[in-house]
C-alpha cells in the first residue's frame, strides 16, 4: 500500500487530484438488486449510460455491451429510464 | 455616494456592486429582504448574476456549493430558521474550502417563535468552518461584506457577515457607498485553486475519506482558519488604503486607563459607547472592547488586549442553554487562562429575541464590571 500523505501534502478542500483513485474502491458489494441487461432487446439509445450515476454501463463503439458489476450499486435508474417499449434492463434480487 | 439605507438595503446594494456570478437563495421568509432586493436588481438588469430561486435554504446552500466548486463567485443570504435548515450544507462548504459569502440578518431561533434580533443563528453555526464577522452599524455591514469577498477568496474559506436582525437590518442609516467600478476593481477576479468543470484537469470533489484521511483533511482545514487572521488583517489594511475606512479584528473604546471593560459584538456596541461616556463623565474608569471577528477565534489577540484590565464583563446575545452563559464568555475566559495575571470575568446574556437593551441596561453592566464581582454566575439582563 502506498505511503499515506501528511495533512500538509493534501490539496485544499478535500479534493482528489487523481480521480482514477476511485477505481480502487469497488462499490458493487453494496448492491441488493442487480440490473440484468438483455442484449436482444436493447436498441442502444444509451439512456442508461447517460443516467447511471456511477458510470457503470459499459459502452463500446457507441453501443451498450453490459453492466460493470464492480461499481454498479443497484440503484435501478437504468431500468427506470430504459424506454417502456424496450425494457431491456430488469432488476433482480442480488441473492435469491 | 451618501445614501439612506436600511441594513437589508445596504447589504443588497453591496451585493449588487460585488456582482457575483451566482446567487442561489430561498427568497421568502425566513430569509430577509436582502435576497428580495437583490432579485429586483437581477430582474431590472442591474447585475449579471445568475439568480437561482431554490425550494429551501438547504438547497440554496447546496446550489451555492455546486456553483463555487465550478469556480463562480457565489453569494446567498439568510437568517434564523433558514440558517438552521442550511446547517448540514454549511459544513460541506467549509470542508470543501469554498469562498461562498453570506450576509445574515442575525435573529433568534424558535421555539418560542420570534423574528427579532439576537446572535443565536450565527453562533449556532460557529463550528461549521465559516469565517464570521459581527457588525456594529449598517455602514460596517456594507464595508465588511465587500471585504469578506476578498478575505474568503484569499483564505479559501466561506464567510458569514452578520448584522443584528431588525436593529440593523430594518433600520435606516446614513451610509457612504463607493463607486461600482471601484468595488469591482478592488475585488478583481477570483482565481479558484480548482474547478470541478475543468475537463482538462479532472478532479473528484467531495470524496469519502475514512480513518486513513478524514482527520488529515480536517487538520488541513483547521490550518486554513489558523492563517485566516493574517489574511483578514491584510485585507483590512488594503481596504483602508483604497477606501479610507479602517477596521480591526478587536476594537477598543476609551480603554487607555480603564480598569473595567465590557467585551461584546454587534449593534449593542453603539449603546455601550454611550454608556461608557455616561460613566466616564461620572469619573468611572470604564471602556469597551468590541469584537468584530468571531471566527477565526482571535484568542491570542484577546489575551494580549484584555490581560491588562482588572475586570472584563462579557456580553453574549445568545445563550448555550448549558447553564454556563454564552460562547463569547466561555471562549474569551479560556483564551485568558494562560495569562499569569488574569482579570475577573463576568458573564452577561442580553437582548434575546430582540429584547431591548437600553442605555440604563448598558450602564448597569458597566457598574457591575466596576464592582468586579456578582452573586450569580450569569446575569440575564432585563429579564423579569
Amino acid at each position: 500500500m502506498a505511503k499515506l500523505k501528511s495533512w500538509k501534502e493534501l490539496p485544499c478542500g478535500a479534493i482528489i487530484e487523481d480521480p482514477k483513485a476511485v477505481l480502487e474502491n469497488k462499490t458493487g458489494a453494496w448492491r441488493s438488486q442487480r440490473p440484468v441487461w438483455n442484449k436482444e432487446k436493447c436498441i442502444h439509445c444509451l439512456a442508461c449510460w447517460i443516467y447511471c450515476p456511477d458510470a457503470a454501463v459499459k459502452v463500446e463503439n457507441g453501443k451498450a455491451v453490459g453492466i460493470n458489476y464492480d461499481y454498479c450499486k443497484g440503484c435501478g435508474i437504468c431500468a427506470q429510464v430504459c424506454p417502456k417499449k424496450v425494457q431491456a434492463i430488469k432488476m433482480e434480487q442480488e441473492r435469491k | 455616494m451618501i445614501l439612506a439605507k436600511t441594513g437589508n438595503e445596504a447589504l443588497a446594494y453591496a451585493m449588487k456592486q460585488i456582482n457575483p456570478d451566482v446567487v442561489a437563495a430561498y427568497p421568502i421568509t425566513p430569509s430577509t429582504e436582502i435576497v428580495q432586493i437583490f432579485a429586483s436588481y437581477v430582474s431590472d438588469g442591474k447585475v449579471d448574476s445568475e439568480f437561482v430561486a431554490v425550494e429551501s435554504e438547504h438547497s440554496a446552500m447546496a446550489a451555492c456549493i455546486g456553483s463555487a466548486a465550478s469556480g463562480c463567485r457565489t453569494m446567498t443570504a439568510t437568517a434564523s430558521q433558514g440558517l438552521m435548515l442550511m446547517h448540514e450544507m454549511l459544513f460541506i462548504a467549509g470542508g470543501l474550502r469554498l469562498p461562498i459569502v453570506m450576509p445574515i440578518a442575525s435573529r433568534s431561533i424558535s421555539s418560542p417563535l420570534n423574528i427579532h434580533g439576537d446572535h443565536s443563528d450565527s453562533l449556532a453555526s460557529r463550528d461549521s468552518g465559516w469565517l464570521q464577522f459581527f457588525c456594529e452599524t449598517v455602514q460596517e455591514g456594507y464595508d465588511t461584506l465587500i471585504q469578506a469577498v476578498k478575505i474568503a477568496e484569499r483564505a479559501s474559506l466561506p464567510a458569514i457577515v452578520a448584522v443584528d436582525g431588525f436593529i440593523l437590518s430594518h433600520c435606516m442609516e446614513r451610509i457612504e457607498t463607493f463607486e461600482d467600478k471601484k468595488v469591482k476593481d478592488w475585488l478583481g477576479k477570483w482565481q479558484p485553486k480548482w474547478n470541478v468543470l475543468d475537463y482538462k484537469k479532472p478532479i473528484l470533489v467531495g470524496p469519502a475519506t475514512m480513518q486513513d484521511y478524514y482527520f488529515e483533511f480536517k487538520r488541513s482545514q483547521i490550518e486554513g482558519m489558523n492563517t485566516a487572521l493574517s489574511v483578514i488583517e491584510d485585507v483590512q489594511a488594503d481596504f483602508k488604503k483604497s477606501f479610507g475606512r479602517g477596521y480591526d479584528v478587536v476594537e477598543e473604546y476609551r480603554t487607555e486607563d480603564a480598569t473595567a471593560v465590557v467585551l461584546l459584538m454587534g449593534s449593542a456596541c453603539g449603546t455601550m459607547r454611550e454608556a461608557v461616556d455616561v460613566m466616564r463623565a461620572k469619573g468611572s474608569k470604564v471602556g469597551m472592547v468590541k469584537l468584530r471577528v468571531y471566527r477565526p477565534w482571535p484568542h491570542a489577540l484577546l489575551a494580549a488586549r484584555l490581560g491588562r484590565f482588572q475586570t472584563v464583563a462579557v456580553m453574549d446575545r445568545a445563550d448555550t442553554v448549558s447553564s454556563y452563559g454564552g460562547v463569547l464568555y466561555t471562549e474569551s475566559k479560556a483564551a485568558l487562562y494562560e495569562l499569569d495575571k488574569r482579570p475577573a470575568m463576568l458573564a452577561y446574556v442580553y437582548g434575546l429575541g430582540g429584547k431591548e437593551f437600553s442605555l440604563a441596561d448598558a450602564t448597569a453592566v458597566l457598574e457591575g464590571a466596576v464592582a468586579g464581582k456578582k452573586d450569580e454566575l450569569v446575569t440575564y439582563v432585563g429579564v423579569r
